[in-house]
């Protein structure tokens, strides 16, 4: 409540009327142009409030209804619209063709990129690191089904185990403890053979009793000397990159139990352009063929 | 309820400014750096510089799109933008230094808002009139004349706010090719938006809000008192000299004739009798009128003059109980002092500046053209291969600054036996990859390294670098990083 207003005796100003304990306010006047932008400040915001989200009524969007993820639909849209003609091209060529094409194969790898983020680093993890565990590493120089464009395609086309079609990669290996094949010795004593392979048995008695179990029951796959069969899946068992493992007891569980990683087929899921991005990103990743 | 008479209300309604043309030493000044700093906005963006082909070819332009600065042979990237933020430290400090010697000469002199005021003042007394003749035109009825005189006035106002705001795009974007887009109806629609803000701002700023500018919106007026002492010139009316007021007829009066000339030419309409105040600009037009009436009088000139402070206390002291006249006048002027210009801050203001001066220039010629930047690769930290050696990955990106395009050659630094592949590089005679550069931009290249396993590796992180070699196998940008295997191999 203003008390009394008055001329200041030292400045010659008047005062507000508001007093403190003896301290007078003095009244040094805004411009009134000030006091008309506060007010349509105000004005704007009160129209702002009911127009944009921000009222927790009409479902907390505002009376225009605009919300940002609204305005996502067509942003994508137009965003699609504007790489199509590079997605258009990336579906004719072949991942052969994209990888000469410095440009093609710029684009590639960058949506490849987001791309595997977005499906694939799930199980194969970011940068195709893999796990163990069935989650093969998509770096190094070890391939399941091949390293190649075409089988890198293949496989993410078709998927492993898929129940996709007759394309899908992978064949079933036998659980040989499981149907009764094998005893827990033999299994032991095969397992100490496959060491043996990439040299690193230490009971060279088991090693001779698991060879011959191996050579009848195991190398039609895996080879005499555990290489592997990329058009089977059999994997390279003489190496050091294992895909669940590479000690004994792991090992022993594969022969035991068998062991049958899936991977879903992306064709349909994924367009064309999207697959051959991937497949070039892949290959680019450092174990490409 | 109790009105009490001269109750001020909180808010002032604005006073309308008029102020009177002025001719003299400072308003010549004024005119000169108008002339030359409109000369200089106006031109420059269409200055050329030949660049080659490819590249824009104006002297000064902020390429945002393609994320360039040009200014005249100087090129940088967004990621040099501190040059920018060092020049406006420089200004900073500057304007700091000036202040403290000179006063407000920046308000009063360069600065956009006054200049653009001085210029829109100028248009308005060509079609209204000088003050009086304005005065009237506002109090007399609305008719013909009058809207005649505000149509042609605010005509030109807008005329000239659409080239200031037009020509500010011009900074910003090709000059002759963004000029002819807009006059055909072709240019885009952040051009058009960003000339139509400009022009309205200068339109209102200039043409409207003049004075309340400085007064209620700038925060300089409010800090540059900081800068401000004793001894810095600033427009001052010399009260010992001119007081007490009177008719030049009248005996004891001093100086001042109270004819109020130094009120009606002053821009921001107050009266520099009342001493240092917020609204001075210090544009000294007021300078310009009183020794307009002094010399009228066959009075010296500088009642009101630049002027510092000290001098101000020291005439004031020196002459304090003398009566008016010649003797009063001679005595005041004989115990002024030069302007001390080495003092304790602008000895600070120097080391500041002549250190940024220094840190600019060091950082200038010190300048890569040529960068070399390594990513290692973090997801997988490194990859087990089959036969157990163990491989990193690494993305070189090389930025070239320069024009013109170059093939160097890429070394690896590091224990030996490592292997290194750059993917899709070429290699030259010796077996080294070949990585180019891009004309002014930026390549991205991926590295595998190798190290067999047979190869010890001593610790965890192996410390290597990048080397890249020109043609005449001069080093011209290497780049460290590390090596990572597994633990304990």
């Amino acid at each position: 409540m203003p008390t009394k207003i008055e001329k200041d005796s030292v400045s010659g100003q008047m005062t507000t009327g508001h007093e403190w304990d003896g301290i007078k306010e003095l009244n040094t006047p805004m411009p009134r142009w000030w006091l008309w932008t506060f007010y349509a400040c105000i004005a704007f915001s009160a129209v702002w409030v009911v127009l944009y989200p921000a009222l927790p009524f009409w479902g907390a969007t505002g009376l225009l209804g605009w919300t940002a993820r609204g305005t996502m639909p067509a942003q994508h849209a137009a965003e699609r619209a504007r790489i199509e003609p590079m997605l258009a091209r990336l579906r004719a060529a072949t991942p052969e063709q994209i990888a000469a094409d410095p440009e093609l194969r710029a684009f590639a790898l960058t949506g490849g990129r987001i791309a595997f983020a977005n499906n694939c680093a799930g199980c194969h993890g970011a940068g195709g690191q893999g796990a163990i565990g069935g989650f093969p590493s998509l770096a190094d120089d070890d391939w399941v089904y091949g390293g190649t464009f075409d089988a890198i395609r293949h496989t993410i086309r078709h998927g492993v185990r898929s129940n996709e079609s007759d394309e899908q990669r992978g064949i079933a290996m036998p659980a040989f403890q499981t149907t009764g094949m094998f005893n827990r010795a033999q299994v032991s004593d095969t397992a100490e053979f496959v060491l043996s392979l990439s040299g690193r048995s230490t009971d060279p008695a088991a090693v001779t009793r698991g060879a011959p179990l191996y050579e009848e029951n195991c190398a039609s796959c895996h080879g005499d000397r555990g290489e592997g069969n990329r058009d089977l899946g059999a994997l390279r068992i003489n190496d050091r990159i294992w895909l669940y493992g590479g000690d004994k007891p792991a090992i022993m569980h594969s022969i035991a139990y068998s062991r049958a990683g899936v991977m879903p087929s992306w064709q349909g899921r994924l367009d064309p352009a999207t697959v051959n991005m991937l497949t070039i990103y892949v290959h680019a990743l450092g174990g490409g063929e | 309820m109790n009105v009490i008479p001269d109750e001020a209300p909180l808010y002032a309604d604005h006073q309308k400014v008029y102020p009177r043309a002025v001719k003299g030493a400072v308003r010549r000044w004024k005119w000169a750096t108008l002339i030359l700093l409109l000369a200089l906005y106006y031109i420059v963006p269409w200055l050329r510089w030949d660049r080659g082909a490819g590249v824009p070819d104006q002297a000064v332009l902020v390429d945002i799109s393609h994320g360039r600065i040009f200014f005249l042979w100087i090129e940088i990237w967004p990621q040099e933008i501190y040059f920018l933020t060092g020049i406006l430290v420089l200004c900073a400090i500057g304007l700091f230094a000036v202040t403290s010697l000179f006063g407000r000469v920046w308000c009063g002199f360069t600065c956009p808002q006054t200049v653009w005021t001085d210029l829109f003042m100028w248009i308005e007394r060509k079609v209204e009139g000088d003050r009086n003749a304005r005065i009237r035109l506002d109090q007399g009825p609305r008719n013909q004349a009058w809207w005649r005189a505000k149509l042609i006035k605010h005509g030109a106002w807008v005329l000239i706010a659409m080239a200031t705001g037009g020509v500010w795009i011009m900074y910003f974007n090709d000059a002759p090719r963004t000029t002819l887009a807009m006059l055909t109806g072709q240019a885009t629609l952040t051009v058009y938006g960003f000339f139509a803000l400009f022009t309205a701002t200068t339109y209102v700023l200039a043409g409207a809000a003049r004075e309340q500018v400085c007064t209620y919106m700038c925060p300089w007026p409010r800090f540059q008192g900081a800068m401000l002492d004793e001894n810095s010139l600033v427009v001052t009316y010399r009260d010992w000299r001119g007081e007490p007021r009177g008719k030049p007829s009248d005996a004891g009066a001093g100086d001042c004739v109270d004819c109020k000339a130094c009120v009606h030419v002053c821009p921001t309409g107050i009266d520099i009798r009342d001493g240092q105040q917020l609204e001075c600009i210090g544009c000294g037009l007021c300078v310009d009128a009183c020794d307009d009436v002094m010399r009228r009088l066959d009075r010296p000139t500088g009642l009101i003059a630049f002027e510092t402070l000290k001098n101000l206390a020291a005439s004031e002291a020196a002459t304090k109980g003398m009566a008016p006249g010649p003797e009063r006048l001679a005595k005041g002027m004989s115990v002024r002092t030069p302007q001390k210009i080495l003092r304790p801050r602008m000895l600070v203001y120097a080391g500041v500046l002549s250190a940024a001066v220094i840190v600019m220039l060091g950082a200038w010629l010190l300048r890569e053209t040529l960068t070399l930047t390594v990513l290692r690769d973090r997801a997988p930290l490194y990859v087990q291969l089959s036969d157990g050696s163990v491989r990193n990955a690494y993305t070189l990106k090389l930025a070239n600054k320069l024009r013109g395009e170059l093939a160097l050659s890429l070394e690896l630094e590091g224990p030996r036996g490592l292997r290194m592949v750059v993917q899709d590089a070429a290699t030259d005679a010796q077996g080294r990859p070949v990585l180019t550069t891009r004309d002014d931009g930026i390549t991205q290249w991926r590295a595998l390294i190798t190290a067999p396993h047979d190869l010890r590796l001593h610790d965890e992180h192996m410390h290597i670098s990048f080397r890249l070699l020109d043609a005449s196998g001069r080093v011209v940008a290497r780049q460290k990083s590390v090596f990572v295997g597994p633990h304990g191999r």
